[in-house]
């Protein structure tokens, strides 16, 4: 579905992204993950058309998207929602999800009725009139996602949706993004939240220092040691395998 | 919802006037108010919907009326095909200046600058050459009669000027309830995320622009028509973008009666104002500039949010089913 290759991208003299590659199957939940300042959201921005990447190349659905402006990515079937959200916050929830609604329809009562249709997919429902800018944190990141959802999507890149939520609001939202995937959404996230990366996520790839340094199964990269030292420390990983060691012991 | 009733009232009581006023002076007094509002309207496409607060709307108007005068003082041609053509070319410039200023991604402050820079390019220009008229402006030759556009009796353009009105609002509605109106309001609102989602961000700021060119080149044309004279200090001056924008922040930005309720409001105030002062020069600009900051001050969302019973969309309240 996504094949992204040896993607880079530089802000003077910053490899913000180093040559990362990883590839995404059609119905897959796959994170990517990485400390602050990793590169996360610039891989996200370069994959989405946001930003041009100084050298790789971007694969959707087997045609190059690579430099791309956003719109003519997103009406490919590639849209991404933002870590800092961006509501339209004078309009009401139901005019921004319909705002997405309107790629694939031009009527405006067909998109305000598709807008309905989201929000009560991702329990926005109740919330239809209320201006955007009204909504509390946990609200704007289901408008984030309900917009981007309303662009009838192929593949979803998800940044941080659940960033500053509770764990209340964690538990209620996985469910969520589990029925999108369900709907046949491909979905590529980033997220700190190792509870719903662990729940959500059959496959991680980890970004440190703009290179991917580990990939496979959210188990094997949890424990990978080179994870581990990115996360903590350079030693860290030998210290969490003698803790390990040590509470085994007989 | 309230201030859509209190414009449609007051487009009503509006169409009433030529019939019930006798007097000459508050028939031109009223027709400069219908003006006004259209301008404002044009502006208001743009600026209030879609985000791009231009300085310089005089442009267009100034296109407006210059490319109808020309057309027919020098080229001999028909008043209504001259109006159509100079109509067009303020689309095209319109359009022009969109393609220039979005593609360089000029936005907020740097882009009414731009646009009051080419309003002022405009007005030098059409002041040094013979061919524009000069200094001296341009003078249509009197010839009353339907075929030339000139009516003898000013309530014709009375009405033509509160059709004006009607189709701008229309405009508004048209932008309210479409798609096109949707993803202006999406840019407006935020350029990043509209562009996430599918939006052609300088497509859609370039059609609002070209919209908003030729209805401000409508608002040129029909002044020519009615006054048979105009120079380029007049048409392509700051006076009259101040105007375009003024009335639609006082009105309410964005919304579809705003530009008329700020016309109204302030060319009653205007009048008062110059009653009072006994007409001093320049004093009308200061008084402009007054109004505007008591307006942002006090009436962020004009006259419009004070009607509405929602009266900032973006006050936590205003939740309704």
């Amino acid at each position: 579905m996504l094949e992204v290759r040896e993607l880079s991208k530089r802000f003077g003299g910053i490899r913000a992204v180093d040559s990362a590659s990883l590839d995404i199957n059609e119905g897959e939940i796959v994170a990517l993950l990485g400390p602050n300042g990793a590169g996360k959201t610039t891989l996200f921005a370069a994959i989405a058309g946001f930003v041009r990447p100084d050298a790789g190349s971007v694969r959707l659905i087997g045609s190059d998207i690579t430099g791309l402006p956003p719109h003519v990515i997103c009406a490919r079937g590639l849209v991404r929602t933002f870590q800092i959200v961006q509501p339209f916050g004078a309009l009401t929830v139901r005019e921004n999800i319909a705002v997405g609604a309107h790629l694939h329809h031009a009527s405006r009562r067909q998109a305000l009725t598709r807008a309905e249709e989201v929000a009560e997919q991702v329990g926005l429902a109740p919330r239809l009139d209320q201006p955007a800018a009204t909504l509390t944190v946990a609200g704007r990141k289901r408008l984030e996602l309900a917009r981007a959802l309303a662009t009838d999507p192929k593949l979803l890149l998800l940044d941080e949706v659940m960033a500053g939520l509770n764990p209340t609001e964690v538990s209620e939202i996985v469910p969520v993004i589990q029925a999108i995937r369900g709907s046949g959404v491909t979905i590529l996230l980033i997220e700190h939240v190792m509870q719903a990366v662990v729940s959500l996520a059959e496959r991680a790839y980890v970004l440190n220092n703009g290179r991917i340094i580990a990939s496979g199964t959210t188990a094997e990269v949890a424990s990978d040691p080179q994870v581990i030292e990115a996360y903590l420390g350079h030693g860290a990983a030998a210290r969490v395998q003698s803790r390990l060691e040590a509470r085994h012991a007989p | 919802m309230t201030a859509k009733i209190a414009g449609a009232v007051l487009l009503a009581l509006l169409f009433c006037v030529p019939f019930a006023v006798q007097s000459e002076f508050w028939l031109s007094f009223w027709l400069l108010v219908l003006m006004y509002a259209f301008l404002g309207q044009s502006w208001n496409v743009l600026g209030g919907y879609g985000g791009q607060f231009s300085f310089g709307h005089a442009l267009f108007f100034g296109i407006g009326a210059f490319g109808t005068a020309i057309l027919q003082v020098r080229h001999g041609v028909n008043a209504y095909a001259a109006g159509a053509i100079a109509i067009a070319l303020g689309a095209i410039v319109g359009g022009a200046v969109g393609l220039l200023v979005f593609r360089y991604r000029l936005r907020g402050a740097y882009f009414a600058l731009v646009t009051l820079a080419f309003a002022e390019v405009a007005r030098i220009l059409i002041s040094s050459f013979d061919y524009t008229g000069s200094g001296f402006g341009m003078l249509v030759p009197l010839a009353r009669g339907v075929a030339n556009f000139q009516f003898e009796d000013r309530r014709v353009f009375y009405v033509i000027a509160w059709v004006l009105v009607v189709i701008g609002a229309l405009v508004a509605w048209w932008l309210e309830n479409s798609r096109f109106g949707a993803r202006l309001m999406a840019v407006r609102e935020n350029e990043d995320a509209a562009q996430a989602l599918g939006i052609d961000l300088i497509r859609t700021k370039v059609c609002a622009i070209t919209l908003s060119g030729a209805m401000a080149a409508t608002v040129g044309v029909f002044y020519v028509q009615n006054f048979l004279f105009v120079d380029s200090h007049l048409a392509f001056g700051p006076a009259m973008s101040i105007e375009a924008l003024l009335v639609s922040i006082i009105g309410g930005m964005g919304t579809m009666f705003g530009p008329l309720f700020g016309a109204v409001v302030l060319h009653a105030l205007g009048e008062a104002a110059k009653q009072i002062t006994g007409n001093a020069p320049g004093l009308n600009l200061a008084f402009y500039g007054l109004l505007l900051i008591l307006a942002l001050r006090f009436l962020p969302n004009g006259i419009t949010g004070l009607l509405s019973r929602h009266p900032a969309r973006r006050s936590p309240e205003s939740t309704h089913a």
